[in-house]
């Protein structure tokens, strides 16, 4: 018997003739009582990010030039001239930086560990628990540039902010390759206080937009 | 007709792990092992502290949630309705997995697992791995199964990174060093990190951007990864790590190689049931409305991530704890910790004194069912008593584990085992079965009744004044003595109320 059948056969064996199949409540809830990308989600999801040391910048417009001086802002009071960014992120976005380049796959981690910012969308942003994923498409680009350089600027529409959970969950397709990112990368391995900044970036910077 | 030995339909047990392998078993039972914590007052300061910090983060971000009981309830029947159709819900893993250019890998123990990994390992030419904290990986003693090929194992998570190079072992499931303070851990990095700068501090940030450095090269130039997996989704052969540092994300992502090791037990049906995990798990475990990185991937993503994954899918004795109704919900366990955090006995002997990879409540239950009991002297014969029953764990689990009450079969079992070994009653059964026999005839109560009362000048401050005869010591070797009153209830009632009956 190969190990396959072998643990199959023990686990048909464990749970006799007719193991008991429970129905499932789901009673919990499955949106929240305010619509996506409204001000409430969009208020939320601000303190949520900030009480996880976040920096959110508010752009009132989803208008891809004032985004663009957002991003430009924020990276030259951090004197940070270089980034990578996905080539679906829109020029705009990146037109004010003095040096971008653009994500070909072909960029080895040591190159991108040499690029101090990324600049990247998002596919949607959970409210309550101020997550952000990624979905590793074109406006997100693939994990690993989003992962190696120290900061992160990433946008989030208003109109992609949803309330809960499971509202998040069901926007986003789950055959790619998802990240849910909820604040900079942090510990809690010291006593159990949380440190922000680990291997992940130190900095993550959020615009939101719209 | 069933071929099947025994009745048709009564469960089989799947056999135990072997406790040779891995890391379940200590090499002393728990009270002796707990003697030794309890004497380390450092030890009992950093849990005490550790525990009453997560305690209170856990607490206020479990009141914000106005569905919690309702989550609670979903997770736990969904657990449960993924063990009643396990063989279909792993075929349909596996299927997902292949289908999207993984590779499903069966082990029946950790021998098996382990060498299944080495082979892999090998078989890429690499000398090292990159590790993302992994219970099932700590279980099967995966990392010396490796160095004995001669393949480094690195350990990324932080605190797991300090038990390494402290030489240590995990005591949390969570935060494995949770027994280690701060200046602790400025020692261990600058006695063993190698480069690392001698003027470091004891600030949190300071250690953590350490160990940033540290790993940094490592993460840059590894071509293998292992990992464990919280979640396996059957539907879509989606696989998911929840973690907070990006040690995760580098493991899962840089390699051009990634070995996943699951529990069976991991699988859950649908994408939809990840809703409810990713609500419960972080806010039990780390006390936060969402962990920093949840990772989830399906096989292979092309030009995205490892171009190669394994998946190895682990037994080791989780079909012998599937074969038992009650024993079987110890395997909904999503090792959020919480259960370690609330126990005052974890919280007083922190979790090497359990001597397995699973210490704490979840432990007490988990390890025995999976190891089994044996009826001698082996030290998991005394997890199921390492508890007080006083329940604060079922309260937390967020898929609601009854620990308690498998604790309390659990004791049953023991007792059973035992006097099938030594055909002569464990002391509880002979206490009992005294007490049942004097309480069988009114007279003979009484009289037991006015004799304990005697007893009482023999005990002073909870401690008997001359050493008792077996099984009693073994009773008051860990316990006061309570002092019987001077008069029994009976003597008492028919003093002040009359003649009796
Ligand atoms: S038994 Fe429950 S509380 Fe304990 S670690 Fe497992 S899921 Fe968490």
């Amino acid at each position: 018997m190969t190990a396959r059948e072998e643990i199959l056969s023990r686990i048909r064996g464990a749970l006799g003739d007719t193991p008991s199949r429970p129905d499932v409540p789901r009673t919990h809830r499955q949106q929240g009582v305010h619509r996506p990308g409204t001000p409430e989600l969009v208020r939320q999801l601000i303190d949520r990010l900030e009480d996880y040391r976040a920096t959110v910048v508010r752009v009132a417009a989803e208008d891809d030039d004032a985004i663009g001086q957002a991003i430009a802002d924020a990276l030259t009071v951090r004197g940070i001239g270089q980034v990578v960014a996905p080539p679906g992120v829109p020029r705009a976005w990146t037109g004010r930086l003095a040096d971008v380049v653009v994500d070909e796959a072909s960029i080895d981690a040591r190159t991108l560990d040499r690029i101090p910012a990324v600049v990247t969308g998002s596919v949607v942003a959970i409210a309550e628990t101020g997550t952000i994923v990624l979905d590793g498409a074109t406006v997100c680009g693939r994990r690993a540039i989003t992962l190696v350089p120290d900061t992160h600027v990433c946008v989030v529409r208003a109109m992609h902010v949803v309330q809960t959970v499971p509202e998040g969950l069901q926007r986003v397709d789950p055959r790619r390759a998802l990240t849910f990112v909820s604040g900079p990368s942090a510990t809690s391995d010291i006593e159990l206080d949380r440190v922000e900044g680990v291997h992940g970036p130190r900095t993550l910077i959020v615009v939101v937009a719209g | 007709m069933s071929t099947f030995l025994g009745m048709p339909g009564v469960p089989v047990r799947g056999p135990a792990a072997d406790t040779a392998v891995g890391h379940l078993t200590g090499d002393r039972p728990f009270p002796a092992a707990a003697r030794d914590s309890l004497a380390d007052t450092q030890l009992r300061r950093n849990l005490a502290h550790a525990t009453s910090t997560i305690r209170a983060k856990r607490a206020a971000v479990v009141t914000e949630v106005p569905d919690w009981e309702a989550l609670r309830d979903a997770g736990s029947a969904i657990k449960a309705d993924t063990m009643a159709r396990l063989p279909e819900l792993l075929e349909q893993l596996e299927a997902n997995v292949v289908a999207r250019g993984g590779t499903v890998h069966w082990a029946r123990d950790a021998a098996e697992a382990n060498r299944i990994v080495t082979d892999l390992v090998r078989a890429t030419g690499a000398d090292e791995v990159v590790k993302v904290k992994s219970m099932a990986t700590q279980e099967i003693g995966l990392n010396e199964a490796l160095e004995a090929v001669g393949v480094t194992a690195h350990e990324t998570d932080l605190a797991e990174l300090i038990v390494q190079l402290g030489h240590d072992r995990p005591s949390h499931i969570l935060v494995p060093a949770i027994h280690r303070g701060r200046a602790e851990i400025r020692e261990i990095f600058a006695l063993e990190m190698p480069g690392v700068d001698p003027s470091l501090t004891d600030e949190p940030a300071v250690l953590a951007a350490a160990a940033r450095t540290h790993l940094r090269q490592v993460f840059l130039r590894a071509r293998v990864a292992v990992s464990g997996a919280n979640f396996g989704v059957a539907e879509t052969g989606t696989l998911t790590v929840v973690e907070s540092e990006g040690n995760g994300r580098m493991c899962l992502t840089l390699p051009e190689t990634l070995i996943t090791v699951m529990g069976i037990e991991k699988v859950v049906p649908s994408w939809r049931d990840l809703e409810v995990f990713l609500q419960l798990l972080p806010r039990s475990s780390t006390g936060e409305r969402m962990n920093p990185y949840t990772s989830t991937w399906t096989g292979v993503t092309p030009g995205d991530g490892p171009q190669e994954f394994h998946l190895v899918l682990l037994d080791n004795g989780r079909t012998r704890a599937l074969a038992d109704d009650l024993g079987r919900t110890a395997l909904h366990c999503i090792r959020c910790s919480a259960c370690l955090n609330v126990c005052p006995v974890y919280e007083r002997t922190g979790g090497h004194a359990y001597g397995s990879t699973y210490p704490g409540p979840i432990g007490a239950i988990l390890t025995p069912l999976l190891t089994g009991l044996t009826g001698g002297d082996d030290p998991n014969d005394s997890l199921p008593y390492a508890s007080t029953l006083c329940g604060a764990c079922y309260d937390v689990c967020p898929v609601k584990i009854n620990i308690p009450e498998i604790l309390v079969q659990l004791r049953a079992e023991h007792t059973e085992a035992h006097a099938d070994r030594h055909r002569l009653p464990t002391a509880e059964a002979a206490a009992m079965k005294a007490v049942a026999w004097s309480m069988a005839d009114p007279a003979r109560f009484a009289r037991a009744g006015r004799a304990a009362a005697l007893a009482r000048h023999g005990i002073r401050r909870g401690k008997p004044l001359l050493p008792l005869p077996p099984p009693l010591n073994g009773w008051t070797a860990s316990r006061d003595a309570p002092r019987p009153s001077a008069e029994s209830f009976r003597d008492w009632w028919a003093r002040t109320r009359g003649p009796s009956s």
